[in-house]
Parts: structure tokens; C-alpha cells; sequence
């Protein structure tokens, strides 16, 4: 579109210059269009030149006045504080690079873990906001009114300190199941793998080799022949029964450790800490909200007309729903959809208000506190999440020209 | 032989009224019958003691926590502190100045929002250049013998609603110049407007905001310093004009090509033709996407208590610090959610019945 609004004035001479005009009609510099772009472009830049000249002026000057040293060096130096959730090693004799890592890992961790419950539940509520059943479609509507127009910070509040910290102490758990639920965190037994389990993880992973090469095969085929072959139940019987014929044939080699109430504090197993569980509820129930108006959107996006097409071609409901219905409303759910997912990959910032260790809280708020290096933290921590960003951007682009109508 | 029409005869019982319309709505077919039973089942379980714990059971008024006997919501603690949530810790003897200021706000958008009243344009262009310098020597004081009432006193949901309307107002002027920028055809201006849009759309808030408070600081000359409202909002402004930069280009996109083209055909100048052909008509199509981003703002307004101010989620969270008071984090997270839900479900209801006004069809 950017053609559509050129930055043509008026030419007084229009058409093509007579090159024997006298030198007086010539127009003056500013009302050549070329030329004042031109000179515009220069302004901007040496203004911009100017500005970030003294911004970095200024700063260095400041940071020499605090006696900081500018550079990356920090990373290396020795953190010497605890964090009190990491999915690798870390302790405190870790350095601060080590810190980012961790910091990092657990904001994916969220994002995955909320991105995974927010569809389902997203997806669920969109459908059943269309129900022809009044009462499911009202809850459903009223769900999300009600959560959407929430602050996702007061959701996170008040899952963290009016639910979860208000739980009973270690000693007095709720349990279920050999699962404990207490002030301290959701505590479930811990799956060990023993001698032999690798066979199992391998034989998961050829399912889906295989499962990706039938789905080839079949294609292939029904384009020859016209035949059709059950991918979905092949591929899940594949995916499901290879490991888990492994599994038995292997001696089942996986052992359970189970937690245990040890003073006053559990032992062993895995603790949920409550910190990841209010975050991960507050945003899962959030973006729901607005994953469920976007389902919503994009089915009634499909004109009833195909509905009705594929009926009459004799489709059953399953069919028309599985081969007309949600291929086209995906072309419309998919791109706002990964817009939803990136916001909640950047609203899970929000767990520093919290204490979740995610990348702002350890590395933008711990790391920075101790070392001082406020720029090159914030624009390591800014950096990572432009950089999903950009990615996110990215694959919308490739996928938006992949999947365009092609009108002929 | 005698033909006679016989009256119609009425539905049967079972096809109107209350029946006809569950059996309708509710009960078409056997697996939404179940589903209806085991939703409701839910719901009633659900709804009943929330209801009661909130209504019925509740204690509303008294001075302490011993007011609060019945086993329900304890609103009296509340009550005891509405001062606080509304107006943070703004002197009480001047609050008539925050009413005032809030006053106006409310009766000019009042104006604007209502179909009939004339001199709209007029009314916008106050509120947007007029009000935010009287709203600002109403609230600071300082002048005309007002009592000068420092920025750290300010809160709750006053401070909120500053945050709000000064994100958006200074947001809309550079929003429209970034998104003119973005569909420029000089290369350089092009891409610095590109490049700054994408970098305040890809990071949250909260960094934004962590940014203004640790990093702006350095930015400037040694004894320059800024309030932390003011740093609050220097990064709530450029953070949302990139939002309603995108929003402006939406509706810029939404004007037909033959637009710009008569524009130009007639001779004007790129000015000319934004101001008087393009602007015009691509400000009704945005007013949607405006309220939307104002809506996103409002809730975002929320995180400046992260970096230490008191707008009315900070306060519910001193609140539930206080002593006197434990336990009754739930009360108080439930009156601020309601606060910020009346506020955007309103504007999201008012910018849905724009749009279904404005959708006329091409």
C-alpha cells in the first residue's frame, strides 16, 4: 500500500521538462519533490544522529561518574544467589550468563505450558460461545467478558495471594492420589527412568517418523488411486502402541519417587511451586478469553453457503465440519492466533510481580540489582523478546502468502 | 353443505411460553439436554454461595474487622478505605480537586458519546489540547494559589485514570505521525518509523517500564532528573503510540486507492490531502481500534506498580498488608476488578456499537 500515498507535490511545469525553459520557470529547490524529500531525509537523520549521540554522551558520562564499567564482562562473574525454580544446574557459584539461561528457560516454560492450556480452553469456550444451547453459549459469553476485561496482573494477585498462599501449611496438605497441594506448592511423585527406558524414548520417536511417512504414502496414494487411507487412527495406534509395547516388553523400566512429609517440608518428587502455578492459571484463563473471540471469529467467517455445499455434495456433519469448516476458519483463526500467543509469551513478564523466576525477574531484576549494568541487561532482556517477536512476525508472513486464496 | 374455515387452533402447550422456549433452547435433543444438566449443575454450585458470600452474608458497614461476623464478604474493609482507592494518598482536604478534574473528563466524554449534541469537533480538540494542561494544574497545583500536591502522593484510581488518558492523548499525535511515516515513500523515514514500531511492539510493557525507571535516567545530563511519573509516562507514551501507530495505518489502509488518487488529481499537496480527504474519513474508521488500544492501555496501567507507584491495584495490594486487615485479600482484589471491569466493559460495548454504526456496507 505504501505507493498508494506518494509525496509528490504539485509540479508546476508538468509533463516532461522542456530542457530550452527559460531558467525563471525552473522550480524553486523546496517545491521539487525529489530534492525536499531529499533534504527532508538528511534533517531526520543528523536529528536522530544528534540525539542518540548525546543519549550515549550522556550516558557514558554518567556511568563513569557511578563508576561502572560498560561491556559483557559481568556475565561471567559469579552470581552468589539462589533461584528458586531452574530446569538445569545452577547454583550459587553459577555466573550471571548462567542466570540469563535459566531466567530464559523458565519464560518458555511458561509460555509453552500457557500457550498449550489457553488454546484447549480458548478453543472450547469459542465453540461454545456459537452453541445453539443457551446456557452454554451465555456462560461461555459470560466467561469472557468477565476475564478479558480483567487486568492480567490482578488475575495473577489474586491466584497467587488470595488462592495459593492461603493454602494450608506442609503438615496439613490436601492430597490426592499421592499428590500434595499445600502453601509451598503442588508436590507429585517424580518419574524415574531406569536401565532400558532410552529404548522406550526411541521407539516413541520412530513412531513419528513412521507416522509422517504414512501420512506421505497415503497422500501420494489418493492422488493415484483415489483411495483413502485412516492416517489419523494409523498414526495414533503407531505413536501409542510402539512405546508402549517397548515399555512392557523392556520390563517397564520406570520408577516412581514418591514425596514424602519430612519435618516440615516435603522430600522428594517434584514440587510445583505455586508461584508457576498462579501465573500459569492467571494467564491460560486470560488469553482463553481472547483465544475463544478469535475461534469465534473465524468460524462465522465461513460463509453458511459452504456449509450448505458440502451438504448437499453429501458430506456428513463430521466430514463438512473436519474438510470444509475448519480449514477455512484456520486461514482466518491463525494469524490473530499466534498474535495471542506471543502477547502471552510477553505478559508472562508479569511473573516478576510475583517472584516467578522468569528471565525479567532473575536476570532484569536480581542480575541487574547486583551488578549495576542496567543497559546491557535491559537490552539483552528486550532483545530476547523481539527477537520471538520477530520469529513470530516471520512465520505469520510465510504462512499468510502460503495459505492466500488464489483467485484466478 | 357448508364449508366453514375451523380458527386455528393454539400451539400446544408444550411449543410456547417457558416450556417451548427450554424445550427450544435448552433441551433440542439428547446430548444438549445432558450438556444443560451438567452445566447448570456447575453453575448453581458455583453461583449460589458466591452470591451468598457476597450479598447475603456480607457485613457493609462498620469501623473495624470485629464489624465483620457473618462469615461473607467483608466489605466494610472497603469501605473504610474507598478515600484510598480512589484518590491514593492525595491530601483529603483537597480532593475536590481530582473531583473537578474528573468531572470534566466524564461530562466532555459524555458530549462526545451522545448521538445529538453539536460542536463535537470542538469539544474533542478541548479535551485533547485544553483539559491535560487545566487536569495537570488542577491535580499539581502550584498556581493560582493552589496548594502544591507532589506526584508520589497521587494514587489509586485517579492515578490510573492519568496514566490512561495521558498515554492516549500523547500517544494519538505520535501514533498519526509514525503511522504517516511507516507508508512514506522516502526510504530513511520509512524505516526509522518501521524500526520503531517493531521494537515497541515486540517488547512487554514491563521492560518498557523497567526501562524508563532504570535506564532514562542515564540518558540524560547529570542534575536533569525526571519524577517517576513522569518516567512512567514517557514509556507508557512511546510504548502505546507504536499500538495506535498500527491502528492508524489500519484505517489509513481502509480508504479506497481512488481517495488518494482524486487528491491528487486535484492538485494538492501530500498535507493538503492527508489533512483534508484521507484523515477525515480514516479518523471514523479507527475510532474501534482507539477504544480498543485504550481499553489494552487501561488494564496496562496496572504494571506501574511494579516499578513503585500507587495506582489502585497498589493500593489494594497495601492494603491487604496492612495488619489491621489480614485476610481480606479476596474483598479488595474483587472491588478493584470490578472498578477496572465497569471501566472497559463499557468502552468495549461503545466501541462494538461503533463499529456495527459505522459498518455501512461498500
Amino acid at each position: 500500500m505504501s505507493s498508494d500515498i506518494s509525496n509528490s507535490g504539485h509540479n508546476p511545469e508538468g509533463g516532461p521538462a522542456k530542457p530550452k525553459a527559460p531558467p525563471q520557470n525552473k522550480p524553486k529547490f523546496w517545491n521539487d519533490p525529489k530534492k525536499r524529500s531529499l533534504l527532508f531525509q538528511v534533517l531526520l537523520l543528523s536529528a536522530l544522529g544528534f540525539v542518540f549521540y548525546s543519549i550515549i554522551d550522556n550516558t557514558l558520562t554518567n556511568l563513569e561518574q557511578r563508576g561502572i564499567t560498560t561491556g559483557f564482562d559481568f556475565l561471567t562473574e559469579e552470581a552468589g544467589f539462589g533461584i528458586a525454580m531452574s530446569l538445569i544446574d545452577y547454583t550459587e557459584a553459577s555466573s550471571y550468563g548462567m542466570t540469563f539461561i535459566v531466567g530464559l528457560m523458565n519464560t518458555i516454560l511458561i509460555a509453552l505450558m500457557g500457550i498449550f492450556a489457553a488454546t484447549i480452553l480458548g478453543f472450547l469456550l469459542g465453540v461454545a460461545r456459537l452453541s445453539d444451547n443457551w446456557l452454554i453459549s451465555k456462560a461461555s459469553t459470560i466467561y469472557i467478558e468477565t476475564f478479558r476485561n480483567i487486568p492480567l496482573l490482578l488475575q495473577i494477585f489474586f491466584w497467587y495471594y488470595a488462592v495459593l498462599r492461603t493454602l494450608p501449611h506442609p503438615r496439613q496438605s490436601m492430597e490426592f492420589f499421592g499428590t500434595f497441594l499445600n502453601n509451598r506448592g503442588f508436590i507429585v511423585p517424580a518419574p524415574v527412568a531406569e536401565d532400558g527406558f532410552g529404548v522406550v524414548v526411541f521407539g516413541f520417536f520412530a513412531a513419528l517418523i513412521g507416522s509422517w511417512l504414512i501420512s506421505r504414502w497415503s497422500k501420494k496414494r489418493q492422488e493415484l488411486t483415489g483411495q483413502q487411507f485412516p492416517v489419523f487412527w494409523a498414526s495414533l495406534g503407531l505413536i501409542v502402541g510402539i512405546p508402549l509395547v517397548l515399555f512392557m516388553l523392556s520390563g517397564m523400566p520406570l520408577g516412581l519417587d514418591h514425596p514424602e512429609l519430612k519435618g516440615f517440608n516435603f522430600k522428594g518428587g517434584i514440587t510445583v511451586i505455586p508461584e508457576l502455578i498462579a501465573l500459569w492459571f492467571a494467564l491460560s484463563i486470560y488469553t482463553a478469553a481472547f483465544i475463544a473471540e478469535t475461534v469465534r471469529a473465524g468460524i462465522l467467517a465461513v460463509s453458511h453457503g459452504q456449509t450448505e455445499a458440502a451438504t448437499a455434495l453429501g458430506m456428513s456433519k463430521a466430514k463438512t465440519l473436519r474438510l470444509i469448516v475448519i480449514p477455512q476458519a484456520l486461514r482466518v483463526v491463525i494469524p490473530p492466533l499466534t498474535s495471542q500467543y506471543l502477547n502471552l509469551t510477553k505478559n508472562s513478564s508479569l511473573a516478576t510481580a510475583i517472584g516467578y523466576p522468569d528471565l525479567v525477574n532473575v536476570f532484569a531484576g536480581t542480575t541487574l540489582n547486583q551488578t549495576g549494568q542496567a543497559i546491557e541487561v535491559i537490552a539483552m532482556t528486550m532483545a530476547v523478546y523481539l527477537t520471538l517477536s520477530l520469529l513470530t512476525s516471520t512465520f505469520m508472513n510465510w504462512y499468510n502468502s502460503r495459505i492466500q486464496l488464489t483467485e484466478r | 353443505m357448508k364449508y366453514e374455515i375451523q380458527p386455528t387452533l393454539p400451539p400446544p402447550a408444550s411449543m410456547v411460553g417457558v416450556i417451548g422456549w427450554m424445550r427450544k433452547h435448552l433441551f433440542n435433543g439428547p446430548i444438549n439436554s445432558v450438556a444443560t444438566i451438567v452445566v447448570g449443575y456447575f453453575l448453581i454450585s458455583f453461583l449460589v454461595p458466591t452470591i451468598q458470600w457476597i450479598f447475603i452474608d456480607a457485613d457493609w458497614v462498620g469501623d473495624s474487622r470485629d464489624a465483620c461476623t457473618s462469615g461473607g464478604a467483608c466489605w466494610v474493609f472497603i469501605n473504610n478505605r474507598l478515600d484510598q482507592f480512589l484518590y491514593g494518598f492525595y491530601p483529603e482536604a483537597e480532593h475536590w480537586r481530582v473531583q473537578t478534574a474528573f468531572i470534566l473528563l466524564i461530562g466532555s466524554i459524555i458530549w462526545l458519546v451522545m448521538p445529538q449534541t453539536p460542536k463535537k469537533g470542538l469539544v474533542a480538540a478541548l479535551l485533547l489540547v485544553v483539559y491535560p494542561v487545566v487536569a495537570f494544574f488542577l491535580l499539581y497545583g502550584d498556581i493560582f494559589g493552589l496548594e502544591t500536591v507532589e506526584t508520589h502522593l497521587w494514587g489509586g484510581l485517579s492515578l490510573t485514570l492519568v496514566l490512561a488518558v495521558v498515554g492516549i492523548v500523547a500517544s494519538l499525535p505520535l501514533g498519526i505521525l509514525l503511522a504517516l511515516g511507516r507508508q512514506s515513500e522516502m526510504p530513511i523515514v520509512k524505516s526509522v518509523c518501521v524500526i520503531f514500531i517493531e521494537i515497541w511492539r515486540g517488547v512487554p510493557l514491563i521492560t518498557v517500564l523497567f526501562m524508563a525507571s532504570v535506564m532514562l535516567p542515564l540518558f540524560f545530563p547529570e542534575g536533569m532528573s525526571f519524577d517517576k511519573l513522569l518516567r512512567a509516562l514517557i514509556g507508557i507514551t512511546l510504548f502505546q503510540s507504536a499500538y495506535m501507530a498500527e491502528v492508524i495505518r489500519g484505517g489509513l489502509q481502509a480508504i479506497p486507492k481512488g481517495q488518494y488518487e482524486a487528491a491528487d488529481a486535484l492538485g494538492l499537496g501530500y498535507w493538503q490531502k492527508m489533512i483534508l480527504i484521507i484523515m477525515p474519513q480514516a479518523l471514523k474508521l479507527m475510532i474501534p481500534g482507539i477504544v480498543n488500544t485504550f481499553i489494552a492501555l487501561f488494564k496496562d496501567t496496572s504494571l506501574v506498580l511494579i516499578i513503585g507507584l500507587f495506582d489502585v491495584l497498589a493500593i489494594g495490594q497495601a492494603a491487604n498488608q496492612d495488619p489491621k486487615w489480614i485476610g481480606y485479600s479476596t474483598e479488595s482484589y474483587l472491588f478493584v476488578a470490578l472498578l477496572f471491569w465497569v471501566f472497559c466493559f463499557s468502552m468495549s460495548r461503545y466501541s462494538q456499537q461503533l463499529e456495527r454504526q459505522l459498518h455501512t456496507g461498500h
